[in-house]
């Protein structure tokens, strides 16, 4: 078995494409799942009964069913009811929610962790509950946070191959694109694997950054 | 105290227990306004359980708090009360000063933003005046130098010394003080001490819950004994420390001259 390096070559320039679709894809999706996440989380934190369970339903049912057939559905089954993106969209959409699930998650048992006594100190200044919740809970939670929500994002990351499915171009179906041309899977796959390696290697030595940058408490 | 005005906290009937263990009985304590009560008692005596409900950072089982005259609580509806939402607690709970054993400061804010993040979001002062009120409140406390450092970087006593600004700058009717200096090292509760006689000294209505008998006869104008979840005798600090009626209270006074005894 030897490596056809033309072929490398060739494919090098246009893997490099898909990686830029799959950052943004990433990006937005990471962005969204974030927002929706730590709404979710905070809600869920809230003392409202009725937005508790239908948010620990949510979370459950994502939780319990496979991510591709959670693409499928926004892709293939809400175009059915009206509701239609392109598969772009379609995947970072079905992707954010996917990712807010887990950090919903993140969000309520890194805010609950905290020290009880930080509650009542709060609530005997008059606080109300949200507003304990974003400025006193919150912010002492996001460092113990960070490396949960990390894995949750190169999860993330690198679910956004099973894009490729729904014909997504980024890195995947780039390189299965080179792949059905020249029928070269071992060179492509390899490189495919070395790409995404790099890309959560980025990934996670930002987060250790970042965390190192957070003041301990 | 005169009987004919309101007395700045009412609490009448307060009974908590938790799980099988009854911690506070049928309590009634009423304070004047500008009056400094001291709490005196054993462990597990209920001192505690009796700020925290008058607080209602517990949610005593019967019983009722009315400070100025204002429920706790409780709302008044046609024909009686019903329980206020945390909503409403949150709202009423501002007329009533707390101040921890552990002081609970806020770690990732620095001693300003810990005293000033009160008077923005919950009196709604402009940033600009809530720190300019935070930083004159902590120098009363003689902390003007740090106001920017985080309750990590100051000690023990310095961190309480935060948490009373905390309680003061947001104007309470009435502060209570749960243990102030007993998680504090030794070299370190005078200071702390220093800060609440200013306080009591200024009209501030006070309740502290304290082990320093020292402090608590120079300071108290009146002193209360608890035992077994009960208020067993109360009277001036002469009353109470010198001529005490009670057995319970003079055997707790006893036990306690001879630990200081021990100890000095």
């Amino acid at each position: 078995m030897s490596i056809d390096w033309n072929i490398v070559e060739t494919a090098i320039p246009l893997l490099a494409r898909g990686t830029v679709v799959t950052l943004q894809i990433a990006l937005a999706a990471g962005v969204l799942a974030c927002l929706f996440g730590f709404t979710l989380g905070l809600a869920a934190l809230s003392n409202i009964k009725p937005l508790q369970w239908v948010i620990s339903a949510y979370v459950d049912f994502v939780r319990g069913t496979p991510l591709l057939i959670q693409v499928f559905l926004v892709f293939f089954a809400l175009p059915v009811v009206g509701i239609r993106f392109d598969e772009i969209w379609a995947g970072i959409i079905a992707l954010a929610f996917n990712t807010s699930a887990y950090i919903a998650e993140t969000v309520r048992g890194g805010v609950g962790s905290v020290e009880r006594g930080q509650t009542e100190a709060a609530r005997s200044i008059g606080m109300f509950r949200w507003q304990i919740l974003v400025y006193i809970l919150l912010p002492q939670a996001l460092r113990p946070m960070l490396p949960p929500l990390t894995n949750e994002l190169i999860s993330m990351t690198k679910n956004t191959s099973l894009l490729s499915v729904i014909s997504v171009y980024e890195l995947t179906r780039a390189g299965q694109a080179i792949i059905s041309v020249h029928f070269v899977p071992f060179e492509i796959y390899l490189l495919l694997a070395l790409y995404y390696y790099a890309l959560i290697k980025a990934l996670s030595y930002l987060s250790r950054y970042v965390e190192s940058r957070m003041p301990v408490l | 105290m005169d009987a004919s005005a309101t007395p700045t906290l009412r609490a009448r009937s307060l009974s908590k227990r938790f799980g099988a263990r009854t911690v506070l009985r049928d309590v009634d304590l009423d304070v004047a306004r500008g009056e400094t009560v001291v709490v005196i008692g054993a462990s597990g005596s209920g001192k505690t359980t009796l700020l925290r409900c008058v607080s209602h950072l517990e949610i005593p089982d019967s019983g009722t708090v009315d400070v100025d005259g204002r429920p706790i609580g409780r709302i008044a509806i046609p024909g009686g009360f019903k329980d206020a939402s945390e909503r409403q607690l949150a709202v009423q709970r501002r007329g009533i000063g707390f101040v921890f054993q552990r002081f609970n400061l806020f770690p990732h804010l620095s001693a300003l933003d810990n005293v000033a993040i009160g008077l923005r979001h919950v009196l709604g002062l402009a940033k600009s005046a809530a720190r300019a009120r935070a930083a004159e409140q902590l120098r009363k406390v003689s902390l003007g130098d740090h106001l920017d450092k985080r309750p990590a970087e100051l000690s023990g006593g310095q961190q309480q010394r935060v948490a009373i600004a905390r309680a003061v700058a947001m104007q309470p009717t009435i502060i209570l003080f749960d243990e102030p200096t007993s998680a504090l090292d030794p070299e370190l509760v005078r200071e702390v001490l220093d800060a609440i006689r200013a306080l009591a000294a200024s009209g501030m209505t006070c309740v502290i819950v304290t082990h320093e008998m020292a402090f608590a006869r120079q300071v108290a104008n009146r002193v209360i004994f608890m035992d077994d979840g009960r208020i067993v005798e109360q009277g001036t600090p002469a009353e109470i420390f010198s001529r005490p009626r009670e057995a319970r209270t003079r055997r707790f006074l006893e036990h306690f001259d001879a630990e200081a005894g021990a100890t000095s």
